[in-house]
């Protein structure tokens, strides 16, 4: 079983490792799987107007997961909210050309997603009460 | 400096050229079956495979009538194990072996288990090793077989056998060692170390792949095996099946070299060994050395690289051949048992590499590894979130991870 050349690309070529700050209210923040596990995703958004104009990721895992993580922060940017909520594991696995051994790493790529997107988009309906409250008391 | 390089000579090894050139004429010249008795072709077939024994019988203290021939190791464990407990059923049904066996001794005994064998898989300390002590204490009157490896194929930490065998003897109970990893690289004598059976095979030690031996004790005590293999009573009865001759020469012309070698191998192993973990070890934070310090095999270094994974760090330094104890590498997608059973956590397990190394390294490759593994290490943990964490100063035994 030799990597494939777009695992291998990814790994040389990391697109948008990093970070955000968590805290800002602009970002969305995903974690998913364990140290126990061999498989650990952190994957951020920033979003503008519903847009997602930036991505960032960490990863602890093998080359799959870190070119399915990689690959989702490309995929993520430029996409809207919405959008971004179609992705599937399974187009991970046809970009990557994954072996079946390794598709539970695009799932873990897929959770990631859907974790920074629920973590913005918790942030957002968070945002939206206090200020009604503030127009309700002026 | 030639690409790639080998660092996995624990998994195997290249045949040496002088092993090679003495098997050659038995493929097309002296052809014939050692078995033969009535021509020439048969009689120097013969007399090939008889040298050889006699060369691997002095490589560990033995008489050349007591090496029987099998396909490998894991054949030879089978035999041991299958062999040992078929014969000696009446006389008690209980194994003790180790928690970190290859898995021909261990997979071996689950299957005995299950035709009614009682086995003690007896745990290891936090650097690999059974103790003498713990092997008495598990002595019972049901007892048949003792089975404990040499070396580790995985840590490299080595057994303390010559106790065991004491302990053995004292007790009267046949002491079994795979002794795969250790033979040709160690010192290694059935009489001091009381040993009754032994396991190895040629493909560890630069010869060839498909053969192997197990060593079968004839005097005070003489092991009797019953047979996996029937069909013309080859091996004394014990293993039948006409002889490979030209891969039993090479395991003969192996041994040789590996029992004239040793010395001076093991020597400039255990520096290059020793050059190779001071210069990652030296360089990096946050790497664990994992198996015994000292009593370790001299070419072996299993280190595991904390918030790095196996697998990742394996293609980042793809063009040396290594090994790693991740999940990710194994057919079945669990971590290495062996570290499991030092009480190395999984994410140590996920993040360990072994190094093998072997005859034909240089200490040019052994720069050039440190070189390209610390910057693997330094490029991956800047991918690594657990690393940021830990940089943070996040306890991440405290972290709550949403696994699925």
């Amino acid at each position: 079983m030799a990597y494939s050349e777009k695992v291998i690309d990814h790994y040389n070529n990391p697109r948008n490792v990093g970070s955000f700050k968590k805290e800002d209210d602009d970002v969305g923040t995903g974690i998913v799987g364990a140290p126990e596990c061999g498989d650990v995703m952190k994957l951020q958004i920033k979003v503008e107007n519903d847009t997602i104009v930036d991505a960032k990721f960490k990863t602890f895992g093998c080359g799959s997961a870190i070119a399915s993580s990689s690959l989702a922060t490309e995929w993520l940017k430029g996409k809207s909210v919405g959008e971004a909520q179609k992705i599937k594991n399974t187009d991970i696995v046809e970009e990557l050309n994954l072996p079946p051994v390794k598709i539970h790493c695009s799932v873990l790529a897929e959770d990631a997603i859907k974790a920074a997107l629920g973590d913005y988009q918790k942030k957002a309906e968070e945002k939206k009460p206090k200020v009604e409250e503030v127009a309700a008391s002026s | 400096m030639k690409l790639p390089i080998y660092l996995d000579n624990n998994s195997t090894t290249p045949c040496d050229p002088r092993v090679v050139d003495v098997m050659l004429p038995y493929f097309t010249e002296k052809f014939g079956n050692s078995a033969s008795r009535n021509h020439t072709f048969g009689w120097e077939a013969e007399e090939g495979v008889e040298h050889a024994r006699k060369q691997i019988a002095h490589i560990i203290g033995a008489d050349a009538k007591e090496i029987i021939f099998t396909s490998g190791a894991t054949e030879s464990n089978n035999l041991a194990l299958q062999g040992i407990v078929a014969m000696y059923r009446e006389k008690g049904d209980h194994i003790i072996t180790t928690a970190t066996e290859h898995r021909a001794v261990i997979d071996t005994a689950k299957y005995l288990e299950k035709k009614g064998v009682s086995v003690t898989f007896l745990p290891v300390d936090k650097e690999g090793r059974v103790s003498a002590e713990d092997v008495r204490n598990a002595i019972t009157d049901k007892t048949i077989l003792i089975s404990v490896m040499m070396a580790n194929n995985e840590i490299g930490t080595i057994n303390p056998i010559a106790e065991i065998g004491k302990v053995a003897k004292e007790k009267g109970i046949i002491f079994h060692c795979d002794a795969t990893q250790g033979v040709g690289k160690i010192p290694v004598n059935v009489q001091e170390m009381g040993i009754d059976l032994m396991s190895f095979s040629a493909h560890k030690i630069y010869g060839p792949k498909g053969i192997g031996a197990l060593y079968v004790r004839r005097k005070a005590p003489r092991v009797r095996l019953e047979p996996m293999i029937y069909g013309g009573g080859h091996e004394r009865g014990m293993r039948s099946g006409t002889l490979p001759v030209a891969l039993i020469v090479g395991f003969g012309k192996a041994a040789e070299l590996c029992e004239q070698e040793m010395v001076t191998e093991s020597v400039r192993m255990a520096k290059m060994r020793d050059r190779l973990q001071e210069g990652i070890m030296g360089a990096m934070d946050e790497v664990y050395l994992n198996g015994h310090p000292t009593e370790r095999l001299p070419g072996n270094l299993n280190i595991s690289f904390a918030y790095v994974e196996g697998e990742a760090l394996l293609m980042g330094v793809k063009e040396i051949a290594l090994s790693s104890g991740s999940a990710c590498t194994s057919a079945t997608l669990e971590p290495s048992y062996v570290l499991r059973a030092l009480g190395v956590g999984s994410d140590l397990a996920h993040s360990s590499i072994r190094f093998g190394l072997g005859r034909f390294n240089t200490d040019e490759e052994i720069e050039y590894t440190i070189d390209r593994m610390l910057k693997a290490v330094t490029h991956l943990r800047e991918m690594s979130p657990l690393y940021e964490m830990a940089k943070e100063g996040i306890d991440l035994k405290s972290v709550q991870w949403a696994a699925h």
